[in-house]
């Protein structure tokens, strides 16, 4: 059987922590906090992000009070992914009950655009594969993501008029390529 | 603020017994299932023939049936009182045992005189039989539901239900003591009833009594 070092490391403190022995214990609770986070984080829609603390708090304390619950001969992390879900089901059923958006936050659902997002990115993609890929890499770098010519190019290794040159004849190419072609 | 948790929750920490879950439930059933036991001496006492009953096939059918389905509310109750816990099998061989005595009723009636059926369905006791045994596993449901509340049900309603099936098998066992009657149908329809009821009241009170 193939065994996760996240899982062997974890069931022996927790085995440890059964035993009464509270170092581990600690260094247990500790180490779920730092993975209950981002894992509760991912789950929660960005304006109930503020919750996952709270998950986190109640998924230990629920560890705690049930730890009896563990079986000793079993995989932990099945039982402690148990535990968690169990909470964030419970947390998001109690939630959607009491906590609708608040009106004044209610943003227009058109302001933005997800999908043309990723049309205009595709489009992108497609457009900069037609120059030499350091030439697209520096238009990538300098007129999409908003770095300064002089970092494009020392990332390039470059300097940073040679960088200037290859953007500007990168994009002059693209223009009269993608504006009609070569009349 | 999680620091300080984890701070309060390690200095709280004690050891934890092996096998604690498994002792602590069925320490709850056996405690009230003495109180059960002394309550049904002392409100119906055993039947009249108590001595000579062991003898007879009957006494047996209702002894293991009764038992039987404590047992597998018993080991339902232990798997799914866990987070992680799931099991099936138990829901799928109450019914065949509720199936095998309804044909071991059958051969019993299809070989008795006319005048003979109606004590052998109805019996004397049919009205009382269910909630006598409802009443008896009554301190067993309560017991099983105050453990069952330190632990961790993935699914609260059925862990209830498992519970139930846990106490009503256990009561109607402790009636049998009590009950005088020999008709196997008796034994498939009343006690089942008694059984079902207690059932079903542990996984309506497992569905409020058992979040966590």
């Amino acid at each position: 059987m193939q065994t996760d070092p996240t899982e062997t490391r974890l069931r022996e403190l927790m085995l440890a922590s059964l035993d009464g022995d509270a170092a581990a214990y600690r260094a247990l609770l500790a180490d779920l906090g730092r993975h209950l986070r981002p894992y509760f984080t991912r789950r929660l829609t960005p304006a109930f992000a503020s919750h996952a603390e709270d998950l986190v708090q109640e998924t230990l304390l629920a560890i705690h009070t049930r730890r009896m619950t563990y079986d000793r001969t079993r995989p932990f992390t099945a039982w402690l992914h148990a535990v968690a879900h169990h909470k964030f089901v419970d947390h998001v059923r109690r939630q959607s009950i009491r906590l609708t958006v608040p009106l004044e936050d209610d943003a227009p659902i058109f302001a933005h655009d997800d999908h043309a997002d990723a049309t205009a990115k595709r489009d992108l993609d497609v457009v900069l594969d037609a120059v030499p890929e350091r030439t697209s890499d520096l238009i990538r770098r300098t007129r999409v993501q908003g770095a300064t010519i002089a970092e494009a190019a020392a990332h390039h290794g470059i300097t940073e008029t040679a960088a200037k040159v290859s953007i500007h004849r990168g994009l002059k190419s693209l223009v009269s390529r993608f504006s009609g072609g070569e009349k | 603020m999680t620091d300080e948790l984890i701070d309060r929750l390690s200095s709280d920490l004690k050891p934890v017994r092996h096998n604690a879950l498994p002792r602590l439930v069925v320490g709850a059933v056996m405690a009230s299932g003495v109180v059960a036991a002394i309550a049904m001496l002392a409100w119906l006492g055993t039947r009249a023939d108590i001595a000579t009953a062991p003898g007879t096939m009957i006494f047996w059918t209702k002894f293991g049936y009764t038992l039987a389905l404590s047992v597998l509310g018993g080991v339902a109750t232990l798997a799914l009182s866990r987070p992680d816990g799931a099991i099936r099998w138990p829901w799928l061989a109450a019914p065949l045992l509720l199936l095998g005595v309804f044909i071991a009723a059958i051969v019993q009636l299809a070989g008795a005189e006319p005048d003979e059926m109606m004590p052998l369905v109805i019996g004397g006791t049919s009205l009382v039989c269910p909630w006598r045994i409802v009443a008896l596993s009554v301190p067993v449901l309560v017991a099983l539901l105050l453990a069952l509340r330190r632990l961790a049900p993935a699914n609260p309603t059925l862990a209830g239900l498992a519970a139930g099936l846990f106490a009503g098998g256990t009561g109607a066992w402790i009636y049998s003591f009590a009950c005088g009657e020999n008709g196997v149908m008796f034994l498939a329809l009343w006690y089942t009833l008694g059984i079902a009821v207690v059932a079903g009241l542990g996984a309506l009170l497992g569905r409020f009594l058992l979040r966590w």
